[in-house]
């Protein structure tokens, strides 16, 4: 598959790219649809240029550039990724280097800790905790500052979100909200606490899809939301289960 | 600024659930069931529609500490029922920290004339419809989620299919219609103009529609997924069936592919016995929930 990889970048005030002219058109990308917000994602997909493919079944994801986990619920997507098979299918992705990004109830599947139950494909040196800011009730919208996406702010919508509690080495806390981790790197992998794809917004699908470019490097830039929780605690909690 | 129960947190809050199964719980327990099942969310409430449908009298909103015994068994959300026009109702759900509310025709109405005004709410609401003017009425009025009515309590899955497919062909008429005729759609269908427009854009609804009232088998939810509904409420169908269990793990699946018949057939194997169903043309107008609350 041929890449345009010499659009040009704009970067930004922070010194981050995100390329906003970058052609995606050669990029397929797959939106595991077993439930959930699958359309949306493939909107933005496709409104960024690139072919969004719907996935229900193994035996599709060697193929593709990237993939999409969506947010919807987390026991019922986790239960049928477990029931079709996926885990081995998406570790293997993970392997060859292609973008990964999950939204919600996808960045609880790809976390390597899930307070209170077993992790379902455990990428992500990361522990979740489902439903951490309350019921829907409280569920909210709120401006965010991402500087990896830009100085504007981006805005969050959080829907009975789950919260990054602990990110070990290795792990980029690419924005916070209150103290709490929403949005992580690590590697080709994305974890978002809130949905992007709910928004206008196309600014995080773009850094996903430039991460497909081989454009988007991983940038250490955020000590300051590091501090809040200690790099090594995961692994000797993960010792203990 | 942190904003609570916006519409796009709302509706966002639908667009989770789609393409999942909603199902009716009594107790903790059927709630369990129905979370390992691969429910995406429990309706609580006190009785069945099949069960309202026998016992007859006043059915109200259910009892708050059974609603809460279910907001502790599961972690999937949680909604429950209020009557049609019973603020109150409403308003004792809500405190209760419930996910979702559901203003329903499977209750007796409080209130023949109006719906209450969901807008005011923080917490969404789906409310039932059995058609495209209905459906945008209550939009209108908040709704978060539509679920077309069907006819509860019944196996019966004639009427949600009749819903579906009017709500459907109403939205084709809108989008195809010279833009001279809208207006005159609008007083024809009962809906407003402003939200038929949104419809002509995007050529759907503009929240997510589930379907609901009769859904009793894995083939009945694959029916309703083929005409269109982003996923399936099942009320009766399940714990009025002989193998609970087995039957919701089989309506999910084949809810998830639905076109797929190989999945659907290897799914609907051995389930043992449906609930028994009614003729809904023997049912007299009174007895018909869907003719409330439209």
């Amino acid at each position: 598959m041929i890449k345009d990889t010499k659009a040009k970048d704009n970067t930004n005030k922070n010194g981050t790219a995100i390329n906003m002219e970058a052609d995606f058109s050669g990029l397929t990308i797959a939106v595991l649809a077993l439930q959930g917000a699958v359309s949306e994602h493939m909107d933005c997909l496709e409104r960024c240029g690139a072919q969004a493919l719907h996935v229900r079944r193994a035996g599709l994801l060697q193929e593709v550039d990237g993939l999409i986990i969506p947010g919807g619920e987390s026991t019922t997507i986790g239960r049928l990724s477990n029931l079709f098979g996926f885990g081995e299918e998406v570790s293997a992705l993970a392997a060859t280097g292609k973008p990964i990004l999950g939204t919600c109830a996808g960045a609880i599947l790809l976390a390597r800790r899930i307070e209170g139950q077993e992790p379902i494909i455990p990428l992500m040196n990361i522990a979740v905790q489902r439903n951490a800011f309350g019921r829907q009730r409280e569920s909210f919208e709120t401006d965010l500052a991402i500087p990896a996406l830009g100085t504007e702010p981006f805005c969050g919508i959080f829907i009975r979100a789950p919260l990054i509690k602990e990110a070990a080495e290795g792990v980029e806390v690419l924005a916070a909200y209150d103290k709490g981790i929403v949005f992580v790197r690590e590697k080709n992998l994305l974890a978002t606490s809130f949905h992007p794809e709910l928004t206008d917004d196309l600014r995080l699908h773009r850094y996903f899809l430039g991460m497909a470019l081989g454009q988007q490097k991983s940038i250490f830039n955020c000590t300051e939301v590091r501090s809040y929780n200690s790099g090594a605690g995961i692994k000797e909690r993960n010792n203990q289960i | 600024m942190v904003d609570r129960g916006t519409f796009r947190v709302k509706k966002g809050m639908a667009e989770m659930q789609k393409g999942g199964v909603i199902m009716d719980v009594t107790n903790p327990e059927h709630a369990r069931i129905a979370e390992s099942s691969g429910a995406v969310a429990v309706m609580a409430l006190e009785r069945v529609p099949a069960d309202i449908r026998a016992m007859g009298g006043v059915a109200r909103m259910a009892d708050p500490e059974m609603i809460n015994s279910i907001m502790e068994a599961v972690t999937i959300p949680v909604m429950a029922k209020c009557r049609i026009g019973h603020i109150a109702e409403a308003q004792v759900i809500q405190s209760l920290g419930v996910d979702y509310i559901d203003e329903s025709e499977v209750l007796t109405p409080a209130d023949e004339s109006y719906h209450i005004n969901k807008h005011q709410f923080t917490v969404p609401f789906v409310c039932g419809a059995r058609d495209l003017g209905e459906a945008l009425r209550r939009i209108g009025e908040g709704a978060a989620m539509i679920r077309t009515k069907g006819e509860p309590g019944t196996g019966n899955v004639v009427e949600a299919v009749r819903h579906l497919r009017v709500v459907m062909e109403q939205i084709r008429a809108v989008q195809h219609a010279p833009e001279e005729e809208l207006m005159s759609l609008c007083k024809q269908f009962g809906a407003p103009y402003s939200l038929v427009l949104e419809v002509r854009k995007l050529g759907k609804l503009p929240v997510v529609n589930f379907a609901a009232g009769g859904i009793a088998t894995p083939a009945d939810a694959a029916l309703m997924m083929q005409l269109g509904a982003d996923g399936v409420f099942v009320g009766s169908g399940i714990f009025k069936a002989t193998d609970p269990l087995k039957r919701a793990k089989a309506i999910v699946e084949a809810t998830l592919h639905y076109d797929d018949p190989e999945v659907v057939a290897r799914v609907s194997r051995g389930l043992g016995e449906a609930m028994s169903g009614i003729d809904v043309n023997l049912l007299t107008d009174a007895d018909r929930m869907q003719l409330r609350g439209v």
